[in-house]
């Protein structure tokens, strides 16, 4: 070989060290493990505990399961299943989930649809769009609470206005409306304002669905002189499917478990017609200090959402593998 | 010479005259406008409400007969200065922040090895792991958080901040890793392995060469950290009692509205003012929002 | 400097995935050689085992005479340059090439000092304020090449360097390495499938096929005696005719293949049939396509070669004997023989003839 071009010469060591963080398969595992442990611990465990809690006779004073004696078997799920309110509190919660996902569904496509166009101040109407679900839940809520109000109502204001509330009126003879009062209205008002949060989410997910439909279809179709309902039913609806399915899936499952609305709004009532499992299982678990019985109400949720879970994945699968 | 015949064509084409097509455009465009600002209306109603209320005065606001869609007499701040001096709201706000700051910076020390290890170091299963990781995002509070309650009371955390601090990562830590395996995946690794040649151990090269790059993946999980903190509020119901130790979103609706006697003034404003920036920063983030729930949903 | 060799060198991604499939090479001190092969031959996965990057399944590798199949990158005192050049982004183009230096904790001074010896080798000396960002293709690689110099390693490994370069860029840039390489000297591997790139720089090439070696020599050896029908068509643009003879195949290469003008000598030549021609005229050079023995052949002519053929006719053709090479039917492997005189098939080969080129593994000293 040719001369070599001189380099600066630096006296160079090489170092023997230990290279067992350089093997992949220590490092792997190593740098997973805290958020394993964390989910392992803090939701496995709380997981498993929930379903013993159910079994057992844990309180808030006293919330270790020490012996064999402190399993009672199914005592708490008689319990709670007599008193009359949890019948109620099923009812409801599958009915409001049910109902408001049906709602959002739909308007969920005509949003999503707005949201396609272009218009001046789309950015400012996007942040309103979304506002209901961006801010904390538990704060936007009391917004309602004062709409919503025994006396202060301002629909009930502009209702008095238009002369449908009052002496001698459609809606009288009596001057409020008592929306959060009556049973009916107290519970539209609930599924309306699951409504109003997840309609957000629900049209976001439909969004990136939507953007991702290749244009091509949609001009092939329009070539071949689809109108408008055509094109919707048998081009956009069906390659939608999946991403329905995972909007829905979402959307229900915060319906299903949320505790806020029902709470903050009507804290159950009137006479327990709003209340919903998981406010349910507050009520008996943590003001009430009974954790068992609470453990059992809100178990009843799991297979529900596991089923939920399942039935919408394997729609979304179905319909991506067309 | 012979003529040609054009024949008679059987299509027939429809009669589309540009003044119809305008109409229909104009039509169209109405409808649009129409169905947008109802649903604006329907969303931002009781923010635009909150905002109005705020800054109106106990004569003008608790008057039935009052127009409520108007300042009746001059707004003023007095419930602002209320809700500051007042109540305990400086120390609700204290609260959650210190909450806010301690989860955030768990989620990031936990979240940025783990995303890391399921996209480089697993590829095999590192996808399927990290999705299942994803679900467990899914898992309501109100089914753990009775369970939760015993632990936290276990502990000897009951009524203190910390049993926020020490839950709230069961939601951010699953999330936050999903979303950070996806500014992951499309990383140019070469650049690692490139650094490792160079002289540096993995770690070193992972803290020289990926973390550097991955700053805005970063930020996100920390956007998320913060807005999924604030949003909650079943955990922080169940396990503070005591005012010290409580965060906004229960402060608010359980100290402020007390018995007969109302602050909504000072109610509104305090939900106002930590709506809205939470709003407005999840509004930023929002597509990285939603590519987490339909990258990993769909494509599976 | 360094001596690098690899013994018996396997990589099994899974049960039906073997990328290198025991593989045996032993470099000269200082030598240029290039691992050649169509894409999914794992050359690069041999790359990557020698860097450190990818673990062997069984085998050794050993750099300097020093074992170090299982020492992670940082301890083999290496440079590596990958096809995407691999620079830190966010990092301007000093600071790129101080990176190595870094970690072999230099101080500030004998830093500098390397630096700039090795940018102006390479020519980038005002380019190091920029960022990887601002520079063209070209000033990329130098860079690169500037980052894998500065660490005086005993061997470069280089990952397809030129892939990324346009046509113009390759040919000069394939100078300035081959140059860069005889000036400073160090043991270099290169990887690449573009066999003109082969050919033209590389003491030896070792073409792979399967994760296996196919043949290790010199480019001459490489083309004018393959080891098997896969260099033999791997390598040469048009690639060796392949034409079955008796029951053989003999190659022989598109220049050698010459019309018949006249009397043929049959003692130095075979003549053979050439139908169905096409002519094909290329400025340069002229080919000349058709069938001999129901195979596709080429011919390759000057451009104003003074025989031109019409289209879809036949013509006699001849190849001298020195330029034939026989291979197996059935294993593709060179036979060491003369292929027969007289085409017919009831007539037994010829004995062979000692002196032709040695077997594929090749150990050179």
């Amino acid at each position: 070989m040719t001369a070599r071009t001189a380099s600066p010469s630096v006296a160079k060591a090489p170092r023997e060290e230990r290279y067992t963080f350089d093997n992949e398969r220590v490092l792997g595992p190593l740098m997973l493990a805290p958020a394993i442990i964390y989910i392992v611990a803090l939701v496995g465990f709380p997981l498993v505990l929930a379903v013993l809690y159910a079994f057992s006779t844990a309180t808030a004073g006293d919330p270790r399961i020490d012996s064999w004696d402190d399993f009672v078997g199914l005592r708490n799920f008689r319990a709670v299943l007599n008193d009359g309110v949890f019948t109620k509190a099923l009812r409801n919660t599958i009915f409001f989930t049910l109902a408001s996902q049906a709602i959002v569904i739909v308007l969920a496509n005509i949003l999503s649809q707005i949201m396609l166009a272009d218009f001046p101040g789309k950015k400012i109407f996007r942040f309103l769009v979304m506002l209901p679900w961006t801010t904390p839940i538990a704060l936007s809520v009391l917004g309602w609470f004062w709409i919503f109000d025994s006396v202060y109502s301002p629909i009930d204001w502009l209702m008095r206005q238009m002369n449908l509330l009052g002496p001698g009126t459609m809606f009288g003879p009596a001057r409020n409306m008592y929306w959060l009062g009556e049973t009916e209205l107290a519970q539209g008002a609930v599924l309306m304002i699951h409504v109003w949060r997840t309609l957000p989410l629900a049209t976001v997910i439909l969004l990136g669905g939507l953007t991702s439909i290749p244009n091509d279809i949609n001009e092939a179709a329009d070539i071949d002189g689809a109108g408008f309902w055509r094109k919707l039913f048998y081009i956009r609806l069906p390659l939608l499917l999946p991403i329905m399915a995972i909007a829905m899936l979402f959307s229900m499952i915060f319906t299903f478990t949320d505790l806020t609305v029902s709470l903050v709004l009507t804290r159950g009532g009137p006479v327990n017609d709003t209340q919903v499992l998981s406010s349910w299982a507050y009520f008996k678990g943590i003001q009430g200090g009974n954790l068992s019985q609470g453990a059992a109400v809100a178990l009843f949720m799991l297979p529900v959402l596991i089923a939920i879970a399942i039935g919408m994945l394997r729609l979304a699968r179905r319909g991506a593998n067309d | 010479m012979a003529t040609t015949h054009t024949p008679e064509s059987n299509v027939k084409i429809q009669d589309i005259s540009p003044t119809r097509v305008k109409a229909r455009r104009v039509a169209g465009r109405g409808l649009l406008y129409t169905l947008a600002t109802m649903f604006a209306l329907f969303a931002a109603l009781p923010f635009a409400w909150m905002v109005l209320t705020v800054f109106k005065t106990n004569e003008d606001l608790y008057n039935p007969q009052n127009n409520p869609f108007i300042y009746n007499q001059p707004p003023t701040l007095d419930n602002l200065r209320l809700l500051w001096n007042d109540t305990n709201f400086p120390t609700f706000v204290a609260n959650t922040l210190i909450v806010a700051l301690l989860v955030v910076i768990i989620t990031v020390v936990v979240v940025v090895p783990a995303a890391y290890s399921l996209v480089r170091l697993s590829s095999r299963w590192g996808e399927s792991l990290g999705m299942l990781i994803f679900l467990v995002y899914l898992v309501p509070p109100t089914l753990l958080f009775i369970p939760m309650t015993g632990i936290i009371a276990d502990l000897g955390l009951q009524n203190s901040k910390y049993a926020m601090v020490l839950v709230y990562p069961t939601f951010t830590i699953p999330f936050c890793t999903w979303l950070l395996m996806g500014f992951m995946r499309n990383f140019p690794w070469e650049i690692e392995e490139q650094a490792m040649i160079d002289g540096y151990s993995r770690l070193q090269a992972i803290w020289k060469t990926v973390i550097p790059i991955i700053i805005p993946g970063i930020l996100t999980v920390i956007i998320f950290s913060f807005t999924l903190t604030l949003h909650e509020f079943v955990y922080s119901l169940a396990f503070v009692q005591a005012s010290s130790d409580k965060t906004l979103s229960v402060g608010v609706f359980t100290e402020l509205i007390r018995g007969d006697a109302y602050f909504w003034q000072s109610l509104m404003a305090a939900a106002a003012v930590i709506a809205f920036p939470v709003a407005f920063v999840y509004n930023m983030f929002l597509d990285r929002f939603v590519q987490g729930f339909t990258v990993g949903a769909v494509k599976g | 400097m360094a001596i690098v060799e690899v013994r018996n060198l396997v990589k099994q991604f899974s049960d039906e995935v073997t990328a290198v499939d025991n593989i045996n090479i032993r470099t000269a001190d200082g030598e240029f050689l290039v691992l050649l092969g169509p894409s999914g031959c794992g050359k690069s996965t041999l790359l990557r085992m020698l860097g450190g990057l990818e673990q062997p399944t069984s085998g050794d590798i050993l750099i300097g005479d020093r074992v170090v199949t299982h020492l992670p990158p940082r301890a083999r005192q290496i440079a590596m340059v990958f096809q995407s050049y691999a620079l830190y982004p966010h990092m301007t183009v000093r600071n790129n090439i101080a990176f190595p230096l870094k970690a072999a904790k230099l101080t500030k001074e004998e830093q500098e000092k390397k630096i700039q010896w090795a940018s102006s080798i390479l020519g980038i000396d005002h380019l190091l304020k920029r960022k990887p960002g601002q520079l063209s293709g070209g000033q990329r690689q130098r860079v690169a090449l500037a980052r894998a110099l500065v660490r005086e390693p005993n061997v470069f490994l280089l990952d397809e360097p030129l892939s990324n370069l346009d046509a113009q860029m390759r040919a000069s840039a394939r100078d300035e390495i081959q140059m860069f390489q005889s000036q400073i000297g160090t043991t270099t591997i290169y990887v690449t499938h573009d066999q003109v790139e082969a050919m033209g720089m590389g003491h030896r090439i070792a073409v792979l096929n399967h994760g296996r070696i196919q043949q290790i020599g010199t480019p001459r050896e490489i083309y004018e005696t393959p080891a098997n029908t896969f260099v033999a068509t791997f390598v040469g643009s048009p690639p060796m005719n392949l034409v079955p003879h008796g029951n053989t195949l003999i190659g022989f290469r598109p220049e050698n293949l010459k019309p018949v003008q006249g009397d043929v000598d049959i003692d130095n030549y075979l003549e053979l049939r050439q139908d169905s021609i096409r002519e094909e005229y290329l400025g340069s050079e002229k080919l000349v396509y058709g069938e001999i023995n129901g195979i596709k052949a080429v011919a390759r002519l000057a451009a104003n070669h003074e025989v031109s053929h019409p289209e879809g006719s036949s013509a006699r053709v001849m190849v001298h004997r020195r330029d034939i090479r026989v291979f197996d039917k059935e294993s593709g492997e060179a036979i060491q023989q003369e292929p027969p005189r007289i085409i017919t098939s009831s007539e037994p080969a010829a004995p062979s003839v000692p002196g032709f080129t040695p077997s594929p593994e090749q150990v050179v000293s």
